[in-house]
C-alpha cells in the first residue's frame, strides 16, 4: 500500500521535538564516544572539553572537529567504538596512497541506515507494490547495499542488479516491470539514451521514479533524465563515513534534500575558521551522528559546501533541507561517481617513475564524465616510433585504474612542456563547470 | 655508414609544426627527406637534414623534444622493381623493416630511400653483399 512517509511520526514531528530528541541523543552519543574511542577522547581532552560540558545541541560547537585525515590516521580500528564481535559489516571509500577509509556497522547501525534509505524511497513514491531496480555498485561501495536494504525494509520487490551490463539492465527493466530505478544520474541518463537507441519510447517502460546520487548533477540533467525515462528524478546524499546514501534525501518538492535529523545533526561552518555559520549561510557541511554504535562520528567535516534551510516544505516533512553540494572546501573531485584526489594521481606518477607534474582535464560529454591526464614523458622513453609511447600510456593508465577504480585517458607530453607552477599549481581543469557542475 | 635521422615529438597542438619548420628554416638547414608517424594524440616527425646536430640544437632552443636515430640510407636505380629488390633481400634475411620513406630530392637516375631496421650493421652488410648502394652523411649533403 502506498504511503506518504515511511516513519510519519518521525519525519513530520515538530521542530521542538526534533531538537529535544537531538539534545538527548547527543549527550548520550558524546559520552559513548568519549568512553569508547580513545582517538576522539584525546581530541576532546586536548580541547579541554568533557562529556559533562555537553548538555545539548547548543554545546555542539565546543567539540573538536573530525577530518578525513583523522579517519585515515585512525585506520583501520582507531575510531571503532565497539567490539568487532558486535559488528556485522564493513564498507569503504577509495583512499589516497593506498590508505582507505573503512566504516564499521553493527546490526543496529544497518537498521537505522536502511530506515533512512526506505524514507528516501517512500519520498520518491515507492511502496511495497513497487519493483525497485538497484543498479548502484554492490560491494565495498555503499550505494548498492544502502538502497537494496531500504527497498527490502519497505517491502518492495528488489532487483539487485549492481552496475553495468546495460542490455541486461534494460531486459530486466522491461520484462519485470521495474518501477523505481536507483543508480548514478549519469548511468540513468545512459540507460535513457540506450532505451531510445533500442527504439523504446519513454512511455514504454513502467518506471515512475528514480533515486540518483553519488555524483554531482544539475537541474538540466534532471530534466533530461525525467524526459528520457518518463519519470520523476530525485537526489539523495550520503557519505560512507556516516553510513552511506540516505543521510539526506529529496521529496516531491525537488527543492533540496531533507536531512534525517533524528540520526544526524547538521552544521554549516566557515571552512577557514571553523566558526559555525547562521542558518541560510553557505559553508562547509559538518555532521554529528546521534545513535551509531560501531562508527560514531562527532563533528565530521564533509568538505561539501552547501546551504541549509528550514523553510516549510509542502511535503509535510519537518527535517532541515540542504542544497545539493555547491562545491568542495578541499581538492577532491567526483569523477563518474568516484571520489578522486589529486594526491592519488601524484602517488601513482611517482611510483611509476614520472615527474609529479601533471594536468587533469575533466569534462562531461553525453552525460558521462571524461577524465584525461596530461603527464610529461621521461626523455629516455622517446624514440622514433609511437608504439613505445603508446605502450607507456597504457601501462600508466592501468596503474591509475588500480589506484582510482576508474580509467583515465593518459596523454604523455614532451618533457618540461607542462607549465611549472609559480605558487599554487593549476592541476585541475574542470570544464564541467560550464554545465554548472561545481564538484 | 648509417645516417642520422631527427625524430621530433609533435603534440597535436596548433602551431607546433610551424615551430619545427621555422627553426630549421632559420638555421638555414635543408630538409632532404621526411615522414610523419601519427596517432590520435601526437605525431613523430622524422627528418633527414643537411646538418643534424645543428638542427637538433635549433629545435631544442625552440622548445622541441628531439632525439637522433641512426637509419640506413640506400640509393637505388630509378627503375621498376628496384625497391622490390631491396625489400626482398631484407625479407630473405629476416630483417624486419619498421618503417621506410623516400628522399624528396629527385635525380633522373636514382631514387633514395630511408630504411628503419633494428640492426643497422646487419642490414647494411647484407645490402652491400647484394650490390645495393648505401648512402652516408656526405651523400645527404651533396644531394
Amino acid at each position: 500500500m502506498s504511503k506518504k512517509y515511511f516513519q510519519p511520526e518521525i519525519e513530520t514531528m515538530s521542530e521542538e521535538w526534533i531538537r529535544k530528541i537531538q539534545d538527548e541523543k547527543l549527550v548520550k552519543q558524546v559520552k559513548y564516544v568519549y568512553d569508547n574511542v580513545e582517538y576522539y577522547r584525546n581530541l576532546m581532552d586536548e580541547k579541554g572539553v568533557k562529556p559533562e560540558d555537553i548538555h545539548g545541541v547548543e554545546d555542539l560547537h565546543k567539540l573538536p572537529f573530525l577530518k578525513k585525515d583523522d579517519l585515515r590516521e585512525a585506520y583501520p580500528y582507531g575510531l571503532l567504538a565497539t567490539d568487532l564481535k558486535n559488528c556485522v559489516r564493513i564498507h569503504s571509500t577509495s583512499g589516497t596512497t593506498g590508505k582507505r577509509v573503512v566504516a564499521f556497522y553493527t546490526q543496529h547501525d544497518i537498521d537505522l541506515w536502511e530506515d533512512c534509505c526506505a524514507r528516501a524511497l517512500v519520498a520518491a513514491g515507492a511502496s511495497n507494490e513497487d519493483v525497485c531496480q538497484v543498479c548502484y555498485g554492490y560491494g565495498l561501495f555503499t550505494g548498492g547495499s544502502g538502497l537494496h536494504g531500504g527497498s527490502h525494509k519497505l517491502g518492495s520487490l528488489t532487483l539487485p542488479m549492481s552496475s553495468g551490463n546495460t542490455d541486461r539492465q534494460i531486459q530486466f527493466m522491461m520484462d519485470l516491470n521495474s518501477t523505481i530505478l536507483c543508480c548514478t544520474p549519469s548511468y540513468a541518463a545512459y540507460i535513457g539514451e540506450t532505451l531510445k537507441e533500442k527504439g523504446y519510447k519513454p512511455e514504454d517502460n513502467k518506471l515512475k521514479a528514480g533515486i540518483f546520487g553519488a555524483e554531482p548533477w544539475t537541474e538540466e540533467m534532471r530534466r533530461d533524465i525525467e524526459k528520457s525515462l518518463g519519470i520523476k528524478a530525485y537526489d539523495i546524499y550520503g557519505l560512507t563515513e556516516l553510513s552511506g546514501p540516505g543521510v539526506a534525501f529529496e521529496c516531491e518538492e525537488q527543492s533540496g534534500m531533507h536531512i534525517n535529523e533524528d540520526h544526524f545533526i547538521a552544521e554549516v561552518i566557515d571552512p577557514n575558521t571553523g566558526e559555525v555559520l547562521p542558518l541560510g549561510s553557505k559553508g562547509e557541511l559538518v555532521f554529528t551522528s546521534l545513535d551509531k554504535e560501531a562508527f560514531p562520528l562527532l563533528r565530521y567535516r564533509t568538505r561539501d559546501i552547501c546551504v541549509l534551510s528550514r523553510k516549510k516544505c509542502s511535503c509535510g516533512r519537518t527535517f532541515v533541507k540542504m542544497t545539493k553540494p555547491l562545491g568542495r572546501s578541499d581538492d577532491m573531485m567526483i569523477i563518474r561517481g568516484v571520489n578522486v584526489f589529486p594526491s592519488q594521481i601524484e602517488a601513482v606518477l611517482l611510483n611509476n617513475g614520472y615527474a609529479p607534474n601533471y594536468q587533469i582535464i575533466l569534462d562531461r560529454v553525453n552525460n558521462t564524465d571524461t577524465f584525461d591526464i596530461n603527464v610529461e614523458m621521461n626523455p629516455d622513453d622517446f624514440s622514433d616510433t609511437p608504439k613505445v609511447i603508446t605502450a607507456k600510456e597504457k601501462q600508466l593508465q592501468a596503474a591509475m585504474k588500480t589506484m582510482l577504480g576508474i580509467n583515465p585517458k593518459i596523454h604523455l607530453l614532451s618533457p618540461k612542456s607542462i607549465t611549472r607552477s609559480e605558487g599554487k599549481a593549476v592541476r585541475v581543469i574542470d570544464n564541467r563547470k560550464r554545465l554548472g557542475i561545481t564538484i | 655508414m648509417a645516417i642520422k635521422q631527427l625524430s621530433i615529438f609533435v603534440e597535436n597542438k596548433e602551431g607546433k609544426l610551424v615551430t619545427i619548420t621555422d627553426s630549421i628554416a632559420n638555421a638555414n638547414i635543408d630538409i632532404r627527406a621526411m615522414s610523419v608517424a601519427d596517432t590520435q594524440d601526437f605525431g613523430i616527425f622524422r627528418l633527414i637534414v643537411t646538418d643534424p646536430e645543428r638542427a637538433k640544437d635549433a629545435l631544442e632552443s625552440a622548445g622541441c623534444f628531439v632525439s637522433i636515430t641512426k637509419v640506413v640510407g640506400v640509393s637505388i636505380p630509378d627503375v621498376p622493381g628496384s625497391l622490390a629488390k631491396v625489400v626482398n633481400i631484407l625479407a630473405r634475411h629476416n630483417i624486419n623493416i619498421e618503417y621506410m620513406y623516400a628522399f624528396i630530392t629527385v635525380s633522373k637516375k636514382n631514387a633514395s630511400v630511408v630504411l628503419r631496421v633494428a640492426d643497422n650493421e646487419a642490414a647494411e652488410k647484407i645490402l652491400v653483399e647484394n650490390g645495393v648502394k648505401l648512402m652516408d652523411e656526405k651523400d645527404v649533403l651533396s644531394m
